[in-house]
């Protein structure tokens, strides 16, 4: 990849897509909270749900939060905790590699049932297809990953990518070189991770903001409201 | 003590004669829109039948309602929060459409456009979901009308259960019965005890259960929670709807849409004040047997100057303490005792109550096989087995469901013996522990069934509950979103595949 593309990538789209996803989303929320939903299909075909649902769910939870903290957590920790490159490298493979296989199974089942149940296919919206397509693809590269990162366990390149990815959350634009060398399955794999950032606030993905966890919090089970003003 | 209103309802299915026009005029109100064409916010039944959606009193396979825990306590039958929350990717009691009924159109072009042919053109069924042609319509909203289909099906009833049902589908032996059913609007409601975004609330003035449209993500646990299967899940927006009681007619004192146009004038709402911190109590009480009577135990009597007190003192209008005096739900319900809550077993405290219907023995009693009492014959020898109104109405207890049968026959014998014979047979009504004068209200009230007697709604005091300077200029009711509507070009997209459609534009 040429030096200007790869600034742009791995310098700049990631504040751009970043920007996006969080201002859109606190836009979204602000004007359009009716168009915020999960845009459940159940109701309309059980069918291939409740397996694909729920492991494509589990999975690419555990996915995106083991992203998360692989990539940005400081060095320092795991060097406290005395966890070497090598075996964090070995972590992230077979985690990821099982809550990977999980995910893809599940979106793969999904994708089929968006793709060929007539009603489900009548009622999905444009950007429900690419949605589905683009994490597809996504968790088929992330898999496509591990035979290379099976190639150099000593972990530097998992080194490089979290020297990247705290650089940039640091606003550091100047590590985009350190991409340049990566495998070009990772660098699309980034690419595709951030334009999932990007479209996230025009797509159903605005569900995941409101993971209801609260709820375990509520007391009790009922809920009143009142109009009336407090009594002065 | 802690006093609440909640205007409340009661259907005198005695009256009931099956017309569907509650249905059909809610149905043009508020569900005739892309998404919502399966949806009927209510609808009548036939009894016995399995219902709409199938199967709904059956709570082994859908989980709705409260269960009873060991230690006393309840929780939603689908399972704590932990558990509710563990479904939330795929809900494993969630109802497909094809439980409801894939909702169609027909083809009336055709029959416009239509080209020089050998056979009359015909308007063939479309599905408005996939737009795609039905050649097969195997289910539909009211599929069992008036004992439609086999016996063998329809007795999959879940209020058969301790009935000997088999004799029930000889054609001497059949009996029928109308169930029109709404949201309850239940003093426990599963549905919000059930909803892990907090989007549905009782509303603490008039008791009425609304899903805050803006708040709701469609989770989806509402439908399940619900034991009626009153919460409908708009497939095109991704967010759960229910019967809002027309709750902008009722807070200008109006009835309800299904209440305002039922011809047989069954319907009834009036002002109920009741304790809300007996709640909790009267839906845990050991015996679903009781739960009928716990449920009157929360009740308030408006008359009682306690209780006129505490409910000042609780926010409660003036007017609406006057109105809870002459609610016409307080005379069924509590005074009479003909009013009954629907499934008290499913621990909800349900508010929409029903009077159970008579049934006809006549033609049998004149055939000299049964005893006549005078001309109006007995409780016991009606058509529809009392076992059955109880497994309906009181979780199966007879006695509660004999005496109001027995209240309604009284009324009978009472004023045919003034009208016909010109005596007041006060005995009679002492029979069933009422006073004439009682009997000449009900009389009034059920019989006669005018337009003030059934629905006696106080408005909304909004000058207290509002700051009307705030609300200058707002767009009053809306589906959310504040006042802008999804026809609007709009950066996020509405709800489903495009901008809703009405049942006739789609193709």
């Amino acid at each position: 990849m040429g030096d200007h593309l790869n600034m742009f990538f791995f310098g700049y789209f990631p504040y751009i897509a970043l920007a996006v996803f969080f201002l859109g989303s606190v836009i979204r929320f602000d004007r359009e909270q009716y168009t915020w939903r999960s845009g459940s299909s159940q109701m309309l075909r059980q069918k291939q749900l409740r397996w694909g649902s729920n492991l494509f769910h589990v999975g690419i939870i555990i996915v995106f939060f083991g992203h998360l903290f692989g990539l940005l957590t400081p060095m320092a920790v795991f060097e406290f905790f005395g966890i070497g490159h090598t075996a964090k490298q070995l972590m992230a493979i077979i985690v990821g590699g099982i809550a990977g296989i999980m995910a893809l199974v599940g979106a793969t089942m999904l994708l089929h049932r968006r793709l060929y149940d007539p009603r489900i296919r009548a009622t999905s919206a444009p950007s429900d297809h690419f949605v589905m397509s683009l994490l597809w693809v996504q968790l088929v590269l992330g898999m496509l990953t591990i035979p290379i990162s099976l190639g150099h366990l000593d972990g530097s390149k998992m080194v490089l990518f979290m020297t990247w990815a705290q650089g940039i959350w640091s606003f550091q634009p100047g590590v985009a070189p350190l991409i340049q060398e990566a495998h070009w399955i990772f660098q699309l794999h980034i690419i595709l991770g951030l334009l999932t950032f990007l479209i996230f606030p025009f797509t159903r993905l605005v569900h995941i903001w409101s993971a209801p966890i609260w709820f375990l919090g509520r007391k009790g089970y009922q809920v009143v409201r009142s109009r009336k003003r407090p009594v002065t | 003590m802690k006093i609440r209103a909640q205007i409340g309802k009661v259907l005198n299915l005695d009256k009931c004669i099956g017309c569907h026009t509650c249905s059909v005029t809610c149905k043009n109100v508020w569900t005739s829109r892309e998404g919502m064409e399966y949806a009927w916010f209510n609808n009548v039944e036939t009894k016995p039948g399995i219902g709409y959606p199938k199967d709904w009193e059956n709570q082994e396979r859908w989980n709705g309602g409260w269960k009873r825990k060991s230690n006393g306590s309840i929780e939603p039958r689908m399972g704590g929060k932990w558990r509710i929350l563990s479904k939330i990717f795929a809900n494993p009691d969630l109802p497909e459409i094809d439980d409801y009924y894939e909702p169609f159109t027909f083809d009336y072009e055709h029959l416009h456009n239509a080209p020089e042919m050998k056979a009359p053109p015909t308007a063939r069924p479309r599905s408005l979901i996939t737009g795609q042609r039905m050649d097969d319509i195997h289910w539909g909203p009211n599929w069992e009308e008036i004992l439609g289909g086999e016996f063998s099906k329809r007795s999959k009833d879940a209020n058969f259960e301790g009935i000997e049902k088999e004799i029930y589908g000889q054609f001497e032996q059949t009996f029928m019965m109308y169930l029109p059913r709404l949201c309850e609007h239940c003093l426990n409601p599963t549905c919000v005890a059930a909803c892990p975004s907090g989007a549905i609330y009782k509303r603490e003035e008039d008791g009425i259960v609304l899903i805050d449209q803006d708040k709701c993500r469609g989770w989806r646990m509402c439908v399940s929670g619900c034991p009626y299967k009153k919460i409908y899940y708009n497939w095109s927006s991704g967010k759960s709807e229910k019967c809002t009681f027309c709750y902008p007619r009722i807070e200008a004192g109006q009835p309800t849409v299904c209440s305002e146009t039922c011809v047989g004038r069954i319907r009834y709402l009036g002002v109920m004040l009741y304790d809300a911190d007996k709640i909790e109590e009267a839906a845990s009480v050991p015996d679903e047997q009781g739960l009928y009577e716990a449920q009157l135990g929360v009740f308030l009597d408006p008359f009682d100057p306690d209780v006129q007190t505490q409910a000042r003192k609780d926010g409660v209008p003036d007017a609406w303490i006057e109105a809870a005096k002459r609610s016409p739900v307080w005379k069924m319900a509590m005074d009479w005792k003909i009013a009954f809550p629907l499934h008290p077993e499913y621990r909800t405290l349900p508010m929409v109550w029903y009077v159970p219907p008579l049934s006809p023995i006549q033609q049998a009693a004149e055939s000299g096989k049964l005893a006549l009492g005078d001309e109006i014959p007995d409780v016991s020898k009606l058509r529809i087995p009392v076992k059955y109104l109880a497994n309906l109405l009181t979780a199966g207890r007879e006695k509660p469901i004999v005496q109001g049968l027995n209240r309604m026959i009284a009324m009978r014998r009472y004023m045919r013996s003034k009208t016909v014979e010109g005596v007041i047979d006060e005995a009679e009504a002492e029979r069933v522990g009422l006073t004439g004068n009682e009997i000449e209200e009900m009389y009034r009230v059920m019989a006669i069934a005018n337009y003030e007697d059934r629905f006696v709604i106080p408005t909304t005091h909004r000058e207290g509950n509002e700051d009307a300077e705030t609300l200058r200029g707002s767009c009053g009711f809306s589906f959310g979103n504040g006042c802008s509507t999804a026809s609007e070009p709009n950066l996020f997209g509405s709800g489903g595949r495009t901008s809703p459609k009405s049942p006739m534009e789609v193709k």
